[in-house]
């Protein structure tokens, strides 16, 4: 007969029964959870409505990608692997763990062995050396992107420390009550448990092989007692900080957002037609939040990746989104105590933000691309502003803009009826005629120009290359003249709904009296408006997919670049070898995941050679932002378009192309200011395709 | 406090081109867009802070037509209790002191403890707020800054020529007329002005003030000759030579101006 070594729940501690005792912890431990996560879910209860529970499959597949497979994780690899296999470790550990803290207070135990026991044993040895390796990483080498700021408060290494502490503790005495059970039916002529080789159980196998039996007892008690008090304290002290992610982020990932590029309604359970009778807009205090946002905010694991691409954070804008979000969720925890009622109300403008904080925010969407958890931020930002706009709190330099915006149609508050005067320019009049759709010429293609490409002396010659390139390919097609209005794109996202609203209504009505098929813009703001803000439009495309595809069906041809001289230099001597580079418009890309198109034809262009910047594609570093962001006057330390440009330059090109007028500004506004003229152009892919064309 | 700001209705000139009709006697008004002009809203903008410290009313009042009353909403929407148009065929073509005349005939009819003006009208000779404060016989000050309420008084500051301030003690009730940068005024938003779209409006006819034909015809003094879009001068002139030898330039011609120290 073997002596098996008594099992937890039938050895006694202090007096008191194992069984009686691992009870109260386990019902002690998962009471004190429940109401944690009970007063945390409170605030959610007041947040405004939100819609997320519409398609299921979708959001199921979402949860697939970026919950089981971390889909994001390895955009920064080191952090990313470690989670990825903390996170593995965890998932499979999750049945042993459980079966393991219920036998204490139960007659059967037995955790699961077999093949799930081995790869059990080898996850928590790995989820181990992972906590040891993130633990030094925290504590010795220290990322940048962890430090915290002293505006913004103290270190929060002390945590993430403690919390990887829980999970060694966790592994340790897990691997430590196998080893001593293991050892002592070795001893007493059982057939021990095999431990797989070099896992943690075997190792302290090994540790423990001339310990005494009595002592080996002690052990294994004491081992299952701290984890079992570990795994309590660990689950309790999840909802008080960033882990609460462990729990949250199935959830924040289920109910993300699902509409890229779309801006949410200013609430979600009242029509745009009754907005007129809601009282106040936006979000002003916490509860002005959707539940889904507070969700967010519960769900931030604080890794800094959002600010860490951040071109406002980058410049020295007192904007942070990872400081926004934390700020937010430690505002909730202080406002929703665990004890006492809670209390809201206080304004969040003057209160956790600044003014200049909110207006900071160019809508880029770099951090939205880049957290692992998919938090949103720029519908917040938009909610944050829309309240900011109800209460009159609006910067001077964006008054003069937005009201310009209502009288006359264009921030610029030029005349109406000079809106198409960029069609009279006389080299280009003569051969390329423009018709004015103000009723009914049977057009069947729109090019909506928008205001800047109105406007602007040097943007003007976007429209002109546009305009040739369709009228070259045969293109029936028009614009709306003095009747089109600003797309208000940037109207809605800093806030100004109302008059947004009013200039969606002009163009709708004003595109669908044109009768066109299908709507082509040279600006990606206008092409996202129309395409996510804007209801029941014809097809949109921006230029860059029309030329793409006219290029690919060989209805355009694209000359080689001459040998010398091109655009690289701006006063005409012949530079030769010219390397182009092509900046992703974040509204082109991010927002519409429009890539590939301005790159194909870039690489159609025979003798032209393009590298890539650092940062590219969906991390490309915004210019400094389009519409009413050209009049904000930021608080910065440097230009966003210079950081950009010098980024150019480190890419060994001395063009940059992008598809955007906005960048465009942008661009060659910071080559000046960076001292760069003559050593860098900007040019937009319309105007090279113009000239290569001819 | 019971404060009156009186303001007009102006074109915008950051959203005009301002050009000559075919008459030559007048600007071509046909495109023009207009808005309230700008030193009056930030009076009205002052009056309302003033308002939150010490409690009270902000009232606005404008002199002219039925298309003016779009900046009483406007002035409304940003807070003010009640608008006033101040209208009657036989106000058109008053000269500063007519309008002033109907002012004060308005502010006779009423209790307002301050009144406010903006400095001077984007289209205008800055002539309202001193004759309106004489015609009451009320003390004036003018090109005011700052505001603090005092007991029964106002403790004002003005900037003097050259960026010096003067304080002043000023009794109650008085005129003010206000300098732009006296504040930041807040924004008016479509939705604002929508809210107070169908808030009636009081209009007060020369019948109801009883400044019956002594505003127009032979009463107007003051007449226009005269209106042009002078020549251009020379253009900008353009420094020469490398950044050190046009900051030195630079910094001479800003002396010789009076612009530096």
């Amino acid at each position: 007969m073997v002596e098996a070594i008594s099992s937890p729940s039938q050895a006694t501690f202090w007096f008191i029964h194992g069984r009686v005792l691992f009870w109260m912890v386990n019902v002690l431990g998962s009471a004190c959870f429940a109401y944690i996560v009970a007063r945390r879910l409170t605030p959610l209860l007041r947040g405004q409505r939100d819609i997320r529970f519409d398609r299921p499959l979708v959001r199921l597949g979402r949860l697939l990608q970026f919950w089981l497979a971390q889909w994001r994780q390895p955009r920064y690899l080191t952090a990313g692997i470690i989670h990825i296999l903390l996170f593995a470790g965890f998932i499979i550990l999750a049945i042993h763990t459980v079966s393991l803290v219920a036998q204490g207070a139960s007659n059967h135990p037995a955790a699961p062995g077999g093949l799930y026991g081995a790869i059990a044993d080898y996850a928590a040895t790995v989820v181990f050396l992972c906590a040891v390796i993130a633990a030094i990483r925290r504590g010795i080498f220290k990322p940048s992107r962890y430090a915290v700021p002293a505006k913004y408060g103290k270190s929060h290494t002390a945590e993430a420390l403690l919390v990887l502490a829980f999970i060694a503790i966790l592994m340790v005495s897990d691997g430590l009550f196998e080893a001593s059970g293991a050892m002592w039916q070795g001893q007493h002529g059982g057939t021990p448990e095999v431990l797989g080789p070099l896992t943690l159980g075997w190792v302290l196998k090994g540790a423990l092989a001339s310990v005494p039996a009595a002592q080996l007892r002690s052990l294994h008690l004491g081992a299952y007692l701290i984890h079992d008090l570990t795994f309590f304290v660990f689950l309790c002290f999840l909802p008080l900080g960033k882990h609460f992610h462990v729990v949250t982020s199935l959830f924040t990932l289920y109910f993300a957002k699902l509409d890229r590029g779309a801006i949410k309604p200013v609430r979600w359970d009242v029509p745009d037609e009754q907005l007129d009778q809601v009282k106040s807009f936006g979000v002003k205090t916490f509860s002005d939040f959707t539940w889904k946002h507070m969700l967010d905010f519960y769900s931030c694991a604080d890794c800094g990746r959002c600010s860490d691409q951040c071109p406002a954070n980058a410049v020295g804008r007192p904007l942070s989104p990872r400081f926004f979000t934390i700020k937010a969720r430690d505002y909730s925890f202080q406002h929703s105590p665990m004890w006492g009622s809670a209390h809201n109300g206080q304004p969040l403008i003057g209160g956790i933000y600044s003014e200049d904080e909110i207006w900071s925010c160019t809508t880029c969407g770099a951090c939205e691309a880049e957290c692992p958890l998919l938090i949103e931020y720029i519908d917040k930002i938009v909610d944050l502003r829309r309240g900011m706009v109800d209460d009159g709190k609006v910067p001077q330099s964006l008054q003069k803009p937005l009201k310009a915006l209502e009288s006359r149609g264009n921030p610029f508050g030029k005349m109406e009826k000079k809106r198409a005067d960029w069609v009279k320019a006389k080299d280009f009049a003569q051969d390329c005629k423009v018709s004015i759709l103000d009723g009914g010429h049977g057009a069947d293609t729109l090019y909506f120009v928008d205001s800047i490409t109105s406007f602007d002396d040097r943007m003007q010659s976007i429209g002109r290359a546009t305009a040739r390139i369709l009228h070259s390919t045969g293109e029936n097609f028009g614009i709306l003249g003095t009747v089109e209005k600003d797309s208000g794109h940037d109207v809605r996202r800093f806030g100004e709904e109302t008059l947004f609203m009013a200039l969606r209504e002009h163009n709708t009505e004003a595109i669908k009296a044109s009768g066109v098929q299908r709507i082509v813009t040279s600006d990606p703001h206008a092409y996202n408006a129309l395409q996510h803000d804007y209801k029941d439009m014809p097809p949109v495309e921006h230029i860059s997919q029309v030329i793409a595809r006219k290029v690919r069906a060989g209805d355009i041809q694209l000359n080689p670049l001459p040998e010398s001289n091109a655009y690289g230099n701006g006063d005409g001597n012949a530079v030769g070898n010219d390397v182009y580079t092509y900046h992703d418009p974040c509204y082109l890309g991010r927002h519409n995941g429009i890539y590939d198109a301005p790159r194909d034809v870039l690489d159609a262009i025979p003798g032209l050679k393009r590298v890539e910047m650092q940062r590219s594609r969906d991390r490309s570093f915004c210019c400094g932002g389009g519409g009413l962001a050209l009049f904000y006057e930021p608080k910065e330390d440097q230009r966003m378009g210079v950081k950009r440009v010098q980024m150019a330059a480190e890419a060994g090109a001395n063009v940059i192309v992008t598809a955007c007028p906005f960048c465009l500004v942008n661009m060659e506004d910071a080559i000046k200011v960076a001292g760069m003229e003559g050593k860098m152009t900007a040019i937009d892919l319309t105007e090279l395709v113009e000239k290569q064309m001819r | 406090m019971e404060i009156l700001v009186c303001a007009r209705r102006v074109p915008d000139t950051s959203e005009n081109e301002i050009e000559m009709n075919s008459a030559g006697n007048d600007i071509a008004r046909d495109d023009l867009v207009y808005s309230v002009n700008e030193p009056d809203n930030y009076a009205v903008e002052e009056a309302l802070r003033i308002v939150e410290r010490s409690g009270g009313n902000v009232t606005v009042v404008t002199v002219g037509g039925d298309d003016d009353e779009e900046i009483l909403r406007r002035e409304m929407a940003m807070g003010a209790k009640h608008g006033v148009l101040l209208s009657d065929q036989s106000f058109s073509g008053a000269d500063g002191r007519g309008i002033a005349t109907i002012l004060a005939a308005f502010v006779t009819k009423g209790h307002y403890d301050l009144i406010l003006t903006g400095v001077q009208a984007e289209d205008g000779a800055a002539q309202v707020g001193g004759m309106l404060a004489a015609l009451l016989d009320y003390p004036f000050a003018s090109l005011v800054d700052s505001i603090e309420t005092l007991e029964g008084k106002l403790k004002i500051g003005r900037e003097i020529e050259g960026g010096n301030r003067e304080i002043y003690e000023i009794d109650l009730p008085c005129v003010l007329s206000i300098q732009t940068g006296i504040n930041e005024p807040r924004y008016v938003g479509m939705r604002g002005i929508r809210q107070v779209a169908s808030v009636p409006i009081p209009t007060f006819g020369a019948a109801d003030l009883g400044v019956n034909g002594n505003v127009t015809g032979a009463a107007v003094k003051v007449k226009r000759l005269d209106y042009f879009v002078p020549p251009l001068g020379k253009g900008a002139e353009m420094l020469k030579g490398d950044t050190a030898e046009i900051v030195g330039q630079l910094i001479e011609l800003l002396k010789a101006k009076g612009g530096l120290k």
